[in-house]
Parts: structure tokens; C-alpha cells; sequence
């Protein structure tokens, strides 16, 4: 595969159209219907969280989110062949990778909400907290990579970042560490065309992301981001070369962020409308559930019947977000050291003294 | 104020988008640069308008890296241009600090006078603002500590246009930090012709006898508010813009001090090695026959920001402050 599409010829791995009628024989992959209804079903779930934790935002119930909507298939692809003993390092638009990995909506929520708590992802194993600093995250991918190697353990990591990280020298850095020391991680571009107002031909002038791959002496591939077969393909026969031979990939896959930004941000001041609709045609979901429907595997009733359950499901999480317990002063100190200091309890202390005075003046 | 002159209303932002703008048509050896700034103009907007007014080439948004961005201004004033650059927040220009601390503070000592960093390095920083980790610290000392830097926050839309303006002539490079928290919070008439507020200056904000507070950036406004609470109580504060972290105005400091006797700094920072124990160092070392109380610390703790649930525990509140105050005037 790698082979067959090297990004130096400028070839994009596709499997299914617009449509979802099947263009690439080859390689489609072997997914069983249950299989392929629950990727379905995750992307849709993905999707309606999204969604509703924008409007959420907006009635105020939420700080600022920023939404992967549009960008769901690469998520559940890496889910689908992503195990439960593989690492998952995020950057911060994963949210069905991290629904995928165990994560539940009630921790993505509770993170938004403001509280370090909703990274504690108490269900998931091997997974890192969500990663700000752009492109940081995947240094810690390829050291994780080392501990796997050194050990001799059956681990691969999924580590992901958008396009405007490739720019950032951390990226570099990872595939360059990566592909001399060897070690098995799938890097994941989501290329969204975008890093807030800035298109990715602002970002480099290399003809495609994947090509980078190929100055680091590792194996790479440009993939449709919104072709769930594709993805589960590439991801798949990535994943099992880096946990056989111990190599790096470097996946780039093309998509597009259908939300703004942020809940802050505003899409219409740097992309046009026509932009939009062009790649609404694309979208990963529609194209997933086009090939469904064309197989008699899924009916627009279970859709309907199934999406009013994901909304119950998403409010519920979202309600008992909400009704979190309160933020004590103890949560702030609690976890900045193993040991912590003399001091900073002193600092508790004596700000504990200045709330009793408070408390006394009302 | 300025006497005669024009004025407009204006907030933080317009205030400053206002000073690159004159500059910019002043000055062609001026680039700006950074992520999101040029079409944007910048998620918080402070450069609106400047791309389409004096095109991409003067104006315009970079790769996102912060390093490069830094790295690459430093060849640009070592070839005579003055770039101003953009960290989209404080929090993500730790990744520039090489470039920061080994060339742009030191290419003038270390070219012995030939190669001038005239350099503005802008950043919003500061909490308050319900953000996500990263986007709430205020990590001035830092720059502060770096021999070789000058670091300028201003509170008021004035303050903001003077400052940013001395700092964009200064031929030194400048770190400008920008309190988001106040962006838009404070309206002012600001002079719109060109005008300078000089760095290395505090401010006395109000006179006052029994104590003095100095603040700077969004803590002003929060101090203001404490004195209301210490009028009330009887207490005379006199209250100190800094209004530059580095070269600190000791001179203001000190005269304050050795009037009233006291002293207490508010700031967001982290509690230890930070602008507030400069300032009390400076009080204990040059003032200290004069003082009556220990100088005081109201600062953040030595703690991450917390998340925005619990930022309130962390944030320096016109009560907090009060409370130190009477605390130092009762000492
Ligand atoms: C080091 C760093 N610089 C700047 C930012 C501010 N920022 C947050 S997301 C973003 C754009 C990221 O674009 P991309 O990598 O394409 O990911 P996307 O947001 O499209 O998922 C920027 C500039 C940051 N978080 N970290
Ligand atoms: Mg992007």
C-alpha cells in the first residue's frame, strides 16, 4: 500500500465516493456488518455530542469547545484498530477517538466545564490527557514509542496533530527521533485545511503533508479523512507495520473542520460558503451511511430512532457534568507536586484565613 | 491629558491596533507577523484591518510556530527591518524561548552594539476569562529575569497606544503584554495622533498616605476597587501603576514608600521569585527605615492556573486585596 500510493506521486488513498459506492476494489477492506454499524453508530454519536455541546456553549453551560465535526471518520477508524493495550496521544479535536478508548462524554464535558477532573479518564487505558501546545504531544509519542520498543511489548501509539502543527518544530523533532530510533507510532495529521484562519498552503509549500515522511526515512500515505473505509484501511495496515517492524508512519488525512475553530471563533471572516458546501458534499457520515443504506445494512428509521437515543444519552452525561461538585481550594494545590512543599500548604492556609475573614465580614 | 488634542473613545484593543496602524504608515521598515493576524487580524483582533490597509508583505499570517516566528524576526532586525510579532498567547510562547533568551536578548551584547534587536514581541496574557489550560497565566517575571529584555504592560487604552508606540521606536526588543482580560473592558478618550508614554515610568494613579499598592495590567482595576473598600474603612491608599515590569521604576517606589510606610503588590503571578518580591526586595533594600510593615505579597499561589472552575480560587479579588490592606496598615 505504501508503495502504491507514495505521496511523492501525489496520489490520495480512497475506497469509497461521494456516494459511498465502492471506487477501489482493491482495497476494500474486510469489516463485518456489525462491525461497520457500530462505526456507524460512533461517528453519529460523535456528531450529536458535538453538536449539542455547541449549543450548549452558546446557552452558556460550557466554556469554550473546539468541535470535530466533519472529522469523524479518522477518529473511528483509529478507534476501530486502535486496542485496548495501544496508547492513544490526543490533541485536542479526538473526541471520537476518545470516546473510542474508553473515555466517557461526561469527562469530555466536565473538561470543557473547567475542571482538571475530566482528565482522568478513569476507563481508558493508556492515554493521555488532551494536549494545548500544538504539536508538543507527539515528542511524548515517540518516547512512548522507546518505553514500547525497550520492553519488547505489543503497543502501538495513535498520536494525533492538525496541519498547522506540521509546522511546528515539535513535529519535526518526533518524526526525525521516530524514524531513527525506530519506534512504533502512527502519526495522524487531520488535515482540516485550516489552523484557525490560516489554510494549510500558508503552513508549507510541500505538495502534501505525507510527503514530509519520506525526508524522515519513514513509511507515509495520503489518505481521504472522510472515507471511513480508507481510513480503517490505512490505519490498519499502518498500525500492523509499525507493531511488526517497529517503524513509524506518517498518515496525513484530508478533511475538513465543518464547525468553527472554537465556540469562539468566527469561520465566516477567513472561508467562503461555496468552500463549505463543496466539502459538505464529503462529509464522512453522509458518505458512510449512503453506502448503508445502498446495502439494505441500515434504514432511515433506525437513524431517526437511534439519534433520539444518542441526545437522551448526550444530555444525561451533560446534566450530570453539571452537577459536579464544586471546585474546593484543595483541587488546586492537590496535585502540583507528589510532595508538595511546606510552603504551598502555607499558601492554603493562609488563604483559608483570608475566606474565614470573609465568611465573618458578610 | 493631552491638551488640544483630537480624541476618540477607544478600548485596549483599538488603542493598540491604533498605534501599529500610525506606525505602520510611518515606518515601512515595519512588518508585522504572526498566527492568524493577517486576515483575521488576529484572535483577538488587535491587527483588524492593518493586512488589507498595507498589504500581505507588511502584514502578514505566518507558518504556526512560535519559535520561528521569534527566530525569524531576529534575522529581520539584524537586517534592519522592525518586526512586531504576534504569540497568539503568553502560554504558547515558551516554545520561542530559545530564540527568546539566546539570541533576541543577546545578539546587542553579543555583536557588541553592531546588530540591534529592535524588536516588539506582543502577547495577551493573563486569567479571568473562563479559557482553557495555557490561556490564563502570567508568567511576567520570566521575561522580567532574562537580561537583555524590557517588559511593558499597560492597564488603560492610553497607556496601551503610549506604550506599545515607545515600544515599537525602542531599539531594544520588547516584550508587550497585553492583559485580554481587559481588552474590551475599559473605554478611554485616547489622543489619536501619535504620542509616547515613555517606558521604565510608573504611574501614581491616586495619591494617598497610609499605604501603597502597586498593580499593574488587570489588577489595577481590582486595586481600584480595594480602595474603595479601604476609604471606607478609613485607610488612604496610594495606588501605583508599574506600567513597565523591566527597566522597573524604583525612583516612583521608593519616594512612594518612604511617604506612606507600607507597601503591597498585587499581581496574577505565581507567589515566588515574581515582580511582587522584586518590588519588595526594593522596598526592604533602599526604603527600609522607612517601613512600618513588612511589604506584602497579594499574588496568585505557587500553583498552576487552575482550570476555569477554579480560577476564582486563584484570581486576586478587590477583597483579597482589601484585606492585606488592613492587615498592613493594622500590622
Ligand atoms: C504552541 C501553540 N501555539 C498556538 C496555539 C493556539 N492555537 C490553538 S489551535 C491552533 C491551530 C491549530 O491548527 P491545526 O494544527 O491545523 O489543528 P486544528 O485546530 O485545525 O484541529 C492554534 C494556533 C496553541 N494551542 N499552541
Ligand atoms: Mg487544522
Amino acid at each position: 500500500m505504501f508503495d502504491e500510493y507514495n505521496p511523492l506521486d501525489e496520489k490520495i488513498f480512497q475506497v469509497i465516493d461521494n456516494d459511498g459506492k465502492i471506487v477501489n476494489n482493491k482495497w476494500f477492506p474486510e469489516i463485518d456488518n456489525e462491525r461497520l454499524l457500530k462505526a456507524y453508530r460512533d461517528m453519529l454519536l460523535a456528531r450529536t455530542a458535538d453538536l449539542m455541546i455547541v449549543s450548549y456553549q452558546r446557552q452558556g453551560r460550557i466554556y469554550t469547545y473546539p468541535p470535530s465535526y466533519g472529522q469523524e471518520a479518522i477518529q473511528v477508524a483509529t478507534a476501530m484498530v486502535m486496542r485496548d493495550e495501544d496508547w492513544l496521544v490526543p490533541a485536542f479535536r479526538e473526541l471520537a477517538a476518545y470516546l473510542g478508548k474508553g473515555v466517557t462524554l461526561k469527562e469530555v464535558f466536565l473538561y470543557y466545564m473547567g475542571f482538571e477532573d475530566g482528565s482522568r479518564f478513569l476507563n481508558a487505558k493508556n492515554i493521555l490527557p488532551i494536549s494545548i501546545p500544538v504539536a508538543s504531544q507527539l515528542l511524548h509519542a515517540t518516547g512512548i514509542g522507546y518505553e514500547i520498543k525497550y520492553n519488547k511489548k505489543d503497543q502501538v501509539v495513535f498520536a494525533f496533530v492538525g496541519d498547522g502543527g506540521t509546522s511546528e518544530g515539535d513535529f519535526h523533532e518526533a518524526l526525525n527521533f521516530g524514524g531513527v530510533w525506530k519506534v512504533p507510532v502512527v502519526f495522524i495529521v487531520q488535515n482540516n485545511q485550516y489552523s484557525i484562519s490560516t489554510p494549510v498552503s500558508k503552513q508549507t509549500a510541500s505538495k502534501n503533508i505525507a510527503i514530509k515522511s519520506v525526508a524522515y526515512g519513514i513509511k507515509g500515505i495520503k489518505v481521504d479523512g472522510n472515507d471511513i473505509f480508507a481510513l480503517f484501511q490505512a490505519i490498519k495496515t499502518a498500525s500492523e507495520y509499525a507493531r511488526s517492524e517497529s517503524e513509524p508512519v506518517l498518515i496525513e488525512a484530508l478533511t475538513y473542520r465543518k464547525g468553527s475553530h472554537t465556540t469562539s471563533d468566527d469561520p465566516t471572516l477567513y472561508r467562503t460558503e461555496d468552500e463549505e458546501k463543496e466539502w459538505d458534499m464529503k462529509d464522512p457520515l453522509k458518505r458512510l451511511k449512503a453506502y448503508l443504506l445502498n446495502n439494505n445494512l441500515w434504514t432511515e428509521e433506525q437513524d431517526q430512532q437511534i439519534l433520539q437515543q444518542f441526545k437522551q444519552e448526550v444530555d444525561r452525561q451533560f446534566v450530570e457534568a453539571e452537577n459536579y461538585p464544586l471546585y474546593k481550594l484543595e483541587d488546586v494545590f492537590e496535585y502540583i507536586y507528589v510532595e508538595m512543599p511546606d510552603d504551598l500548604k502555607r499558601q492554603q492556609n493562609e488563604h483559608e484565613n483570608f475566606l474565614k475573614w470573609k465568611e465573618a465580614r458578610k | 491629558m493631552e491638551g488640544g488634542a483630537k480624541m476618540k473613545v477607544m478600548n485596549i484593543v483599538d488603542a493598540l491596533n491604533n498605534a501599529l496602524d500610525i506606525k505602520l504608515g510611518e515606518d515601512r521598515n515595519i512588518i508585522i507577523y504572526g498566527e492568524d493576524v493577517g486576515v483575521e487580524g488576529g484572535v483577538f483582533r488587535v491587527t483588524e484591518g492593518l493586512q488589507k490597509k498595507y498589504g500581505a508583505e507588511r502584514v502578514l499570517d505566518s507558518p504556526l510556530a512560535e519559535s520561528g516566528i521569534v527566530g525569524t524576526a531576529v534575522g529581520m532586525a539584524a537586517a534592519g527591518l522592525r518586526p512586531i510579532v504576534e504569540m497568539q498567547f503568553s502560554g504558547f510562547a515558551y516554545v520561542a524561548f530559545d530564540q527568546l533568551i539566546s539570541h533576541v536578548a543577546r545578539y546587542h551584547n553579543r555583536s557588541r552594539g553592531r546588530y540591534k534587536m529592535a524588536i516588539v514581541i506582543r502577547m495577551p496574557y493573563g486569567g479571568g476569562i473562563n479559557a482553557l489550560e495555557h490561556h490564563s497565566e502570567s508568567m511576567e517575571a520570566i521575561y522580567g529575569h532574562i537580561p537583555g529584555l524590557k517588559v511593558v504592560i499597560p492597564s488603560t487604552p492610553h497607556d496601551a497606544k503610549g506604550l506599545l508606540t515607545s515600544a515599537i521606536e525602542s531599539d531594544d526588543p520588547i516584550i508587550f503584554m497585553e492583559p485580554k482580560r481587559i481588552y474590551r473592558a475599559i473605554k478611554q478618550d485616547v489622543p489619536e495622533e501619535k504620542f509616547l508614554v515613555p517606558i521604565g515610568k510608573a504611574k501614581v494613579i491616586s495619591p494617598g498616605k497610609d499605604v501603597t499598592v502597586v498593580a499593574y495590567g488587570a489588577m489595577i482595576r481590582e486595586a481600584q476597587r480595594a480602595m474603595v473598600m479601604a476609604k471606607e474603612a478609613g485607610i488612604s491608599v496610594e495606588l501605583i501603576d508599574l506600567r513597565t515590569i523591566y527597566p522597573i521604576d524604583k525612583d516612583t517606589i521608593i519616594q512612594s514608600v518612604k511617604k506612606t510606610g507600607r507597601i503591597i503588590t498585587v499581581a496574577e503571578e505565581p507567589r515566588s521569585f515574581g515582580v511582587a518580591a522584586e518590588i519588595s526586595a526594593i522596598a526592604s533594600e533602599d526604603a527600609f527605615l522607612y517601613l512600618e510593615s513588612p511589604p506584602k505579597r497579594v499574588t496568585g499561589f505557587d500553583t498552576i492556573v487552575p482550570y476555569a472552575r477554579g480560577e476564582h480560587h486563584y484570581l486576586q479579588t478587590p477583597e483579597k486585596i482589601f484585606y492585606e490592606i488592613e492587615r498592613t496598615v493594622k500590622f
